[in-house]
């Protein structure tokens, strides 16, 4: 280790929180300066002049737009998140809780997608263009090509319904023990389990196979290694990195896929928060849940890169 | 003409039948699209194929009608994506310097933020209609497709070719338009299909999620909404827009693999 | 006469191709070949690309490359079969009784972990030593093939040490476990010409201390001609003519080597130069982007009309970074050129047509240097347009007599790129060149790509062209037998700077300075024993031994 590789990472990181800074400026710029009045679009075409004005002052759209954007952001550094329109709840509160559910739903998720990819991916390039690679990448294939929602209610329709093997809503409350909490989430789980498999596993496939045609492969063979030293010793060390890209970049994509599943299954996460308050237009709600979705995926994409960096033996050993 | 593989010809043959469906569909459908004609979830008949939908009209014209929104939004929002993605990625990767470097920051800051988050955001305060709908999912899109024109204009750009036209003193237009594009365009239209199922899917969830298309016009994602509540009752009329995107999926897919697969070396489509 | 170690006797492979959109095919890349290997001997097997030779090298390790399947014949080893052996016997004879050396020992070599842990990882593996022994085998063997810090050279990772000296660790990675055999395949030829020097002597050291057979592979017959007992010839997976050394050099019977054998071995015709110099350069300095030091440094040269000026150099040397100042892709920051009597705008967004229909240039690499979606007629077509306005009938008739100058016929006016072989593409770039009339034509590494015999008759072709059009070359190149064959005057550059200029016979001949002498002698020759003529000259001449790379990191400019 040196002091270069630290720099990169520093720079890495300082990247990432530029760009968690920038997003948050976009995402306001999303809400705010499209054409077209917000109070209005809000209110509908019927509203009267007096609610419009009302609602103008509640939103604060007679401050000039930056310092709206800079006390938000600093009520954000705060912890301050405002409060909802809709209701007048507090939204760091409700988001508070719901977050935690939502990441319960997507830790549950990776921790059996990620072996189960990594193992799948293996076995597709150890029988390569043979029967269970075809398999595998045939099932895949198809799994990406159906959305989410409606994987959902393939799964809530044989397994919910006709054989009643698992709750066709995930409902979970803070009474309910760790177990009662599992069984509740498990068909939500296998939703995003067959999402992100598929594109991880189709990762991992790609990213070992273009190791396993490295030339240093070819070298260990004529040294006459077996397979498994040829896999253990040389394809994964220089496949780890990939490897831990791949799985990185499908964290963040699973953190985007919990929105419909937790909307198909009422689970009470981020997700459901977002998607209902868009549609009653709920503006503060929306910018903080679209920074707060922003930020995770961001800094999951910064880990995944760091990752690289600090796996790269031309950058950990200089010459 | 060589043998087309087998898998390729499937998916040709589905997907035509999907876009003459969306195309042909008021002469195909047999009933109108929100014309009540039966009751709440018949099943599947004589009169009704598929049955009926949530409040009674037919569920298999409901499928037609839908497809005929879904694949003509799609296909706006790709050819949008196309055109802003690959006019912006070639021209980046062509000038160089810090017109590139600009629009390429732009995009990466636009594409660190998940499009799907992104586009809730702005829906939440544009008013919800079909051109919208376009325009956002279109714009969200060209950014991926910047990133692979400009990729593949790069290196190619770089190419021994594209300099000997630069000292020959050909202009701009005719480096981007006669030397690169020709040979960007194969990988740009593969993608231009990967774009396309993308864009479908993306519809739809939005539609499913109430922010894409709004009733009483039909869309596949929108028909999964009408009738999810019947799932618990084991009506599965939710599942079948399902079975249609999946298969235009696939068959886009298949079709796209081929051209890509076809012509990832540059070998002028021709036998090396 | 001692044992026979390796036996092969008619040996067929067959490879499966995978055209798109058509049924794989399977084709024989090497048919009917047989030959016979005593132990410590090396059999050099020589051949253009694609003759087959890599593949019946790694065949004696029972290895097919990706598809390659070993369809016919037999493969003995110490009377052992390999061909049909089962996996298992296969892994016990490779990397113990039989090891290999790649061409690319850079890529060949895991990046991920130190390289004594590769080199002596075989030799464990099948249990030929114990850990201590293989560790001090492969120090021995370090300091044998010359490599610095031979004690501590093996804890360095492979990115860490330069391109030659890589190949002298996958050498000793090869000769680690003691084998009875050993496959270099073209381990010389990614190299430098100064550097492949002592990678060869190197080598060749190693196999005559330790007595290891050896199969050496290479499409340089002045290379194997140093150190093979036998030569085998081969062309299109057959094998044309396969005898001594000896015999092959000097006495070849067959056209084809007598071809290969004259290729290598060039002529001298002699013009001198006169007249007003079509092309000046003046002190001419010039950097990239970024970088603090100049890539050439200081740099004055001419080109008298209708003459050739070689520019000669090494890879990191700037000679290509020469030609990007002339077309005015880098404006040097000191300096200027002089073209036709008047100075050009440094940039080339600044000259005039006619100054680009004047300066011509030829690349290296045919294949990228045109439109893969263009058609010949496209290619050669568009300057015709472009300078002269010709258009439709005209247009086509000039492009056929290009064709024709070219030595290619009309029919290949409506054929693509991909259609043509290597030597065709380059004719094409070269009738692109002269469609637009021009004066001074930049040839960088134009036969560098190319097999010998092609290389040959792109030469012969751009020196009768010079006497029919009258046109003036300048020929970047670090191929001193193209420059004998091509040159009037040369100039040699080492590490951005001019270290030698003049007329051909004046440069070629002593006294030199130490650079060009070690280039000049680097250069196989066609003949026996030049290997340590070379070496011992050059000892006695010379105060270091070959500087190894001249600046690798460099590689990536030229």
């Amino acid at each position: 280790m040196n002091a270069s590789i630290w720099t990169l990472v520093a720079q890495r990181i300082l990247l990432g929180l530029l760009l968690i800074f920038l997003s948050s400026a976009l995402i306001f710029a999303g809400t705010q300066l499209l054409p077209g009045d917000v109070a209005q679009a809000i209110l509908g075409q019927s509203a009267t002049p007096e609610a419009l004005a009302n609602l103008r002052a509640e939103l604060g759209l007679n401050v000039p737009v930056y310092q709206r954007y800079v006390s938000w952001l600093v009520g954000l550094l705060h912890g301050d998140m405002g409060t909802s329109l809709t209701n007048g709840q507090d939204i760091a509160t409700a988001i508070g809780r719901r977050l935690a559910n939502t990441l319960f739903l997507a830790a549950s998720a990776a921790i059996i997608s990620v072996p189960l990819a990594i193992i799948l991916g293996l076995v597709s390039v150890l029988y390569r263009n043979r029967w269970p690679d075809k398999l595998i990448s045939a099932v895949t294939l198809a799994s990406i090509s159906v959305p989410e929602f409606m994987l959902s209610y393939i799964l809530v329709f044989y397994f919910a319904v006709q054989l009643g093997w698992a709750p066709s809503v995930a409902m979970i409350s803070p009474s309910m023990s760790v177990l009662e909490r599992f069984q509740a989430i498990t068909l939500p789980v296998i939703v995003l389990v067959m999402v992100v498999l598929a594109h991880m596993m189709r990762m991992t496939r790609a990213a070992l196979l273009n190791v396993m045609q490295s030339a240093y492969i070819e070298t260990a063979e004529l040294n006459g290694l077996g397979r498994f030293k040829v896999i253990w010793r040389y394809a994964m060390p220089n496949a780890v990195a990939p490897i831990v890209n791949v799985v990185m970049l499908n964290m963040a994509y699973l953190v985007v896929g919990v929105v419909v599943v937790e909307v198909v299954f009422v689970y009470p996460g981020m997700g459901q928060y977002l998607v209902d308050h868009v549609a009653k237009r709920d503006v503060p709600v929306v910018q903080d849940c679209g920074i707060i979705f922003a930020a995770v995926y961001i800094t999951l994409n910064m880990l995944a890169d760091i990752f690289s960096i600090l796996a790269n033996p031309r950058l950990r050993h200089p010459r | 003409m060589r043998r087309t593989p087998l898998p390729t010809l499937i998916g040709l043959v589905v997907a035509a039948a999907f876009f003459l469906t969306a195309l042909l569909a008021p002469l195909i459908a047999p009933y109108g699209m929100s014309e009540i004609v039966g009751d709440v979830w018949e099943p599947a008949s004589a009169a009704h194929w598929l049955g009926t939908d949530n409040i009674g009209r037919d569920l298999l014209s409901r499928l037609i009608f839908g497809g005929r929104t879904t694949i003509f939004v799609a296909l706006v929002a790709t050819a949008v994506a196309f055109a802003v993605g690959a006019a912006f990625g070639l021209f980046a990767a062509v000038v160089g310097g810090w017109v590139d470097l600009l629009l390429s920051r732009f995009v990466d800051l636009v594409m660190s933020i998940p499009s799907l988050i992104f586009a809730l955001v702005v829906l939440s305060v544009m008013p919800v209609t079909t051109p919208v709908l376009i325009m956002v999912i279109g714009l969200l899109e060209s950014t991926r497709m910047y990133r692979l024109s400009r990729a593949v204009a790069v290196d190619l750009a770089v190419m021994d070719f594209v300099e000997a036209a630069r000292l020959r003193g050909e202009g701009l237009r005719w480096v981007i338009v006669r030397e690169i594009l020709p040979n960007a365009l194969s990988p740009l239209i593969a993608e231009m299909g990967m774009r396309f199922i993308f864009v479908v899917l993306f519809i739809s969830t939005l539609s499913f999620l109430g922010i894409g298309i709004q009733p009483p016009n039909a869309d596949w994602g929108g028909i999964v909404k009408e009738n999810k509540d019947g799932i618990v009752y084991g009506i599965p009329a939710a599942l079948l827009p399902a079975v249609a995107i999946a298969a235009l999926a696939i068959s886009v897919n298949l079709v796209a693999d081929w051209i890509l697969e076809r012509t990832t070396s540059l070998k002028g489509g021709r036998n090396g | 006469m001692d044992e026979m170690l390796l036996e092969i006797e008619d040996l067929k492979i067959q490879a499966t191709s995978y055209p798109p959109g058509e049924r794989p095919q399977r084709i024989t890349i090497v048919d009917g070949v047989s030959l016979r290997l005593e132990k410590g001997k090396v059999i050099g097997l020589i051949g253009e690309s694609g003759a087959g030779k890599s593949t019946i090298g790694l065949s004696a390790m029972g290895y097919g490359r990706g598809g390659v399947k070993l369809v016919g014949g037999s493969i003995r080893l110490n009377g052992q079969e390999l061909r049909r052996a089962p996996s298992r016997v296969l892994r016990g004879v490779r990397g113990s009784q039989v090891t290999y050396v790649a061409q690319s020992a850079a890529a060949g070599f895991n990046p991920s972990r130190k390289l004594i842990e590769q080199v002596i990882e075989a030799t464990l593996e099948h249990g030929r030593m114990s850990r201590p022994e293989a560790i001090e085998r492969a120090i021995d063997l370090f300091r044998r093939l010359d490599l610095p810090d031979s004690e501590t050279f093996g804890q360095r990772y492979p990115h860490q040490v330069s391109g030659g000296q890589l190949q002298r660790a996958m050498t000793a990675m090869a000769l680690c476990p003691k084998p009875d055999l050993v496959v270099f395949d073209e381990p010389t030829t990614a190299l430098d010409v100064t550097t492949q020097l002592g990678v060869l002597s190197a080598i060749k050291r190693a196999i005559r201390d330790f007595e290891v057979a050896a199969i050496y592979i290479t499409h340089d017959l002045a290379v194997v001609a140093q150190i093979a007992d036998d030569i085998m010839v081969l062309r299109g997976g057959e094998m044309v003519e396969y005898g001594t050394c000896d015999q092959i050099i000097n006495n070849p019977r067959e056209q084809y080597t007598r071809d290969l054998v004259s290729a290598t071995n060039g002529e001298d015709p002699e013009i001198h130069p006169e007249g007003e110099p079509v092309l000046t350069i003046r002190n001419v300095c010039a950097r990239y982007r970024g970088l603090a030091e100049d890539v050439v440094k200081d740099i004055n040269l001419e080109v008298p009309p209708g003459t050739t000026l070689a520019v000669v150099g090494e890879s990191g040397s700037g000679k290509s970074t020469l030609a990007r100042v002339i077309t005015g892709l880098l404006p040097p920051h000191t300096g200027e050129v002089i073209f036709d009597g008047s100075t050009l705008s440094p940039a080339l967004k600044g000259r005039s047509k006619q100054d680009l229909q004047e300066l011509q240039m030829i690349y290296q690499m045919a294949d990228v240097a045109m439109n893969p979606r263009q058609t010949v007629g496209t290619i050669i077509g568009r300057p015709l347009e472009f300078y002269f306005g010709h258009k439709g009938k005209e247009r086509r008739l000039r492009v056929i007599e290009l064709l024709d100058k070219i030595e290619l016929g009309e029919e290949f006016i409506d054929r693509y790129p991909a259609e043509l072989s290597g030597g065709q593409k380059q004719r094409v770039c070269i009738a692109r060149a002269l469609a637009a009339s021009p004066k001074l034509i930049i040839c960088d590494e134009v036969t560098s790509a190319l097999d010998p015999l092609v290389a040959k008759g792109i030469l012969k072709l751009l020196r009768d062209l010079q006497k029919r059009e009258g046109v003036s070359y300048i020929f970047i190149t670090h191929d001193i037998a193209a420059v004998r064959e091509v040159a009037d005057t040369i100039a040699v550059l080492y590490q951005g700077e001019l270290v030698r200029y003049g007329g051909k016979a004046e440069v070629l001949a002593p006294p030199y300075d130490d650079y060009t002498e070690l280039l000049l002698r680097s250069v196989p020759e066609m003949r026996i024993g030049w290997l340590e003529d070379t070496l011992s000259a050059l000892e006695a001449h010379l105060p270091c031994q070959a500087p190894e790379g001249a600046a690798p990191e460099m590689s990536a400019t030229d």
